[in-house]
């Protein structure tokens, strides 16, 4: 029935977020962090809010708010480039929660691809694990015989070999190495390998958009700063129209994110409508995240490029994402597939499909 | 720090509008396999049907917004949304009313006389009146304020002189009216936006002359326009004497927030998979994908100012970086198709896939012009980042 629903949102969520990522994600906390100091003040004001439990119904000792509470967190907390797995610990909060387990304790990742479980002891190695080394638990998927399970490992039970990505957050690589799983379940249906990847996908667009749009709000700031042949380089119109070529960039992944977002909130879960919506909106951000930080750091010039600036923190980010759980290339030959599998004959009824539910 | 500067609110089609969507395929599925059209690129500016117009407006899907008084249906945006994008994803010859229904009688209803109202608007929204954008003159493109077709008040009205070029469709059978930005007030440079005027123009009246202009592909598709003291009666004013720039601006608006803006060659993507599928390689996978994924994304967008005009909002700027975004999106689909597409599809002239290449290639130019440069809407964008 209705036409323009914004969004249920519970702004109290947002609110709290926004509020406290501006106060304890400084710029200070994400170079410290980089450097390898983890930021307790900010992960323990994000556990006494709850925050990371947004994606966790009651029952699991969740917050039990909605979705699409979560992807509005998630896009701040890209805005803010918060430097702890927060993302990471909803999205394996999101999984445990799928296969009906008690959210435990603590930092929380996820490790890609499909493992192998036997009498409890987990095996198999995965690569850039996200904030693996300060992990409590790593959640992933487990095949024992046919069956798949969501599983919990200790981190401190694995073998961790340290690495970072471009953003220098730590992403390092992960030997279960027949460590024992403290929680296991069996998967729902449908639940695989593929739609955590796609709901990783989905997490990392989330955060992107946040990223690039305060990238736009730096290069706006700083092009009415900065002077140059006696004037504001703002009032220039290369840069004017270099910075509306960001500002729709950043416009069109924050459409495609939201487009995405309902689609998963709409079930809960990553079934072949929210799929295609993930698969657009990562292909989307695979362009932002080229054309968009390569704009911030040509308007800020010089200063952009030194790391005392802060700019760095949010492309470098943007970077970093759009390359995991699979860039534009991986995701654009799968949705290719799918589109031809559609047909031509129905690629425009899919097209409207999304508005026509 | 805000999360997005714009916002383009999620919308679902009601009912109606979803109930229409059938209806509209129906008609265009039959029409097009009885030979009622062949698809065309970039059939809204190119395929003039004053037939296919009329079948339109026996339906109820012109003027679909106005109020019935004046011939219209009074539905919604979102519903009149539908059947233009349907439109335009068939490429169907939607070019002869295209202008009097999305912008010139909405302004009508907004702005004109009520003499003018039911005289126009009925005819319009029956597919029998067609009508013109009269901004443009030889010295006045992007700086809009510059025209100098000049309106001198005379007992009843105005005698009007001056010149309008690349009017779309002023030529074609049934255009009757041009909506024409004309100075009312001789130029202030201080205030440069002042003194002007938005005049109904009768294309049949004494003193007026289009004169059909080829664009590249030899299409005569826009026009040069004379006026020779053309009488303008006082009821043809749209709104206030001297407030012409607010209202060509309002005008703007309407032009620049349909589908029109990406889809224009969408028919071409359609009739291309029929090929692709045949031996999708890696390459063509990636493209279809890259291509899907900008058309939702740009989708998702414009139905968002739908949603933004529904709600009372007048969201200008998103319409104009929306339409700055899908523009240059149009030349890269074309662009992109070309390189996976076999060479005998572009070697050729004949048959449907090569003929809509070469059309949606040879349009593909104006898609960035027309209804403002990509430039001009930049600037409109910067303004509201605060930056000019
Ligand atoms: C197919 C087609 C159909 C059209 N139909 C109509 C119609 O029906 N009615 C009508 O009135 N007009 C119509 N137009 C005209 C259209 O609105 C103009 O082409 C457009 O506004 C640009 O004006 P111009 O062509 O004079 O280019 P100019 O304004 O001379 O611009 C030339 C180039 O300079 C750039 N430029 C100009 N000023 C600036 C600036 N300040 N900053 C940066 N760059 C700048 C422009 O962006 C452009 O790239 C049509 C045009 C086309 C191509």
């Amino acid at each position: 029935m209705s036409e323009t629903d914004s969004h249920t949102l519970d702004t109290v969520i947002l609110d709290t977020a926004t509020r406290l990522f501006a106060d304890l994600s400084t710029s200070e906390t994400i170079n410290a962090a980089e450097k390898g100091e983890w930021p307790s003040a900010l992960w323990q004001a994000i556990e006494a809010s709850g925050l990371h439990l947004t994606w966790v119904p009651e029952e699991c000792g969740g917050a039990g708010a909605g979705m699409l509470d979560g992807f509005a967190v998630l896009k701040a907390a890209g805005a803010a480039a918060l430097p702890v797995p927060l993302a990471e610990t909803l999205l394996a909060g999101w999984l445990l929660a799928q296969a009906g387990l008690e959210v435990p304790e603590g930092p929380l990742t996820i490790a890609r691809g499909e493992h192998r479980i036997t009498n409890g002891a987990v095996t198999g190695v995965a690569l850039a694990v996200p904030h693996a080394r300060s992990a409590r638990q790593i959640v992933a998927l487990a095949r024992d015989g046919a069956r798949v399970l969501v599983v919990a490992v200790p981190a401190s039970a694995c073998v961790l070999t340290p690495d970072r990505n471009l953003a220098g957050e730590p992403w390092d690589s992960v030997d279960f190495n027949g460590a024992m799983a403290t929680l296991s379940a069996a998967a729902p249906a449908g639940l695989d390998a593929d739609s955590l990847d796609a709901m990783g996908a989905l997490v990392r667009v989330n955060q992107a958009a946040g990223a690039l749009g305060t990238a736009l709000e730096l290069a706006i700031q700083y092009a009415g700063e900065r002077e140059q042949f006696g004037r504001p380089i703002g009032k220039f119109q290369a840069i004017q129209h270099m910075i509306a070529d960001l500002a729709g960039e950043a416009a069109a992944v924050n459409a495609a994110a939201d487009a995405a977002a309902e689609a998963v909130a709409a079930t809960g879960t990553v079934d072949a409508d929210a799929w295609v919506e993930i698969a657009t909106a990562k292909v989307r951000l695979g362009q932002a995240a080229s054309v968009g930080p390569a704009i911030a750091h040509q308007v800020h010039g010089a200063m952009g490029f030194t790391y005392e600036h802060r700019l760095h923190h949010f492309t470098r980010r943007a970077w970093a994402w759009r390359d995991e759980f699979g860039n534009e290339t991986v995701w654009a030959r799968r949705l290719g597939d799918a589109v031809l599998g559609w047909g031509a004959d129905q690629l425009w009824h899919r097209i409207t499909a999304v508005t026509d539910k | 720090m805000s999360s997005s500067r714009f916002r383009f609110p999620r919308v679902t089609m009601p009912d109606a509008a979803r109930a229409l969507r059938q209806e509209v395929r129906e008609f265009l599925a039959a029409e097009r396999a009885s030979g009622g059209f062949v698809p065309m690129a970039d059939c809204w500016a190119s395929g003039f049907s004053a037939e296919f117009s009329r079948k339109l407006g026996q339906r109820g899907w012109l003027g679909m917004t106005w109020p019935r008084q004046y011939g219209g249906h009074e539905r919604s945006f979102l519903e009149r949304y539908v059947v233009t994008e349907e439109m335009l994803a068939a490429g169907a010859p939607v070019m002869a009313h295209w202008i009097a229904d999305r912008q010139s009688g909405t302004q009508m209803l907004r702005h004109a006389s009520a003499e003018v109202k039911n005289r126009a608007l009925p005819r319009m929204a029956a597919g029998q009146t067609f009508c013109a954008i009269g901004m443009s003159e030889p010295n006045t493109g992007s700086d809009l304020a510059s025209v100098r077709t000049r309106a001198d008040k005379v007992a009843g009205g105005w005698k009007v002189n001056g010149r309008k070029i690349w009017s779309t469709g002023a030529h074609g059978e049934g255009c009757d009216y041009m909506i024409s930005l004309v100075r009312t007030a001789p130029a202030d440079e201080k205030a440069r936006h002042q003194g002007l005027s938005q005049l109904i123009i009768d294309l049949k009246a004494p003193g007026v002359t289009v004169r059909g202009i080829e664009d590249i592909g030899g299409q005569v598709h826009f026009n040069e326009t004379l006026f020779e003291d053309v009488f303008v009666p006082e009821s043809h004013l749209l709104g206030k004497e001297g407030h012409g720039w607010s209202l060509v601006v309002g005008e703007l608006a309407l032009e620049r927030s349909g589908p029109e803006r990406f889809l224009s060659s969408f028919i071409a993507l359609r009739e291309a998979m029929q090929v692709l599928a045949a031996n999708p390689d890696d390459r063509t996978r990636e493209v279809l994908g890259h291509l899907v994924a900008r058309i939702k994304t740009l989708r998702r967008m414009s139905l968002g100012i739908a949603g933004l005009l529904q709600e009372g909002k007048s969201p200008e700027t998103e319409a104009a970086l929306v339409k700055d975004m899908a523009t240059r999106f149009e030349r890269e689909l074309i662009e992109q198709l070309r390189v996976v597409l076999p060479e005998a599809v572009l070697l050729s002239s004949s048959g449907v896939l090569p003929r809509l290449m070469r059309e949606a290639i040879l349009r593909v130019p104006s898609s960035t012009l027309r209804g403002g440069t990509n430039e001009v809407l930049k600037g409109m964008i910067v303004r509201q980042l605060g930056l000019r």
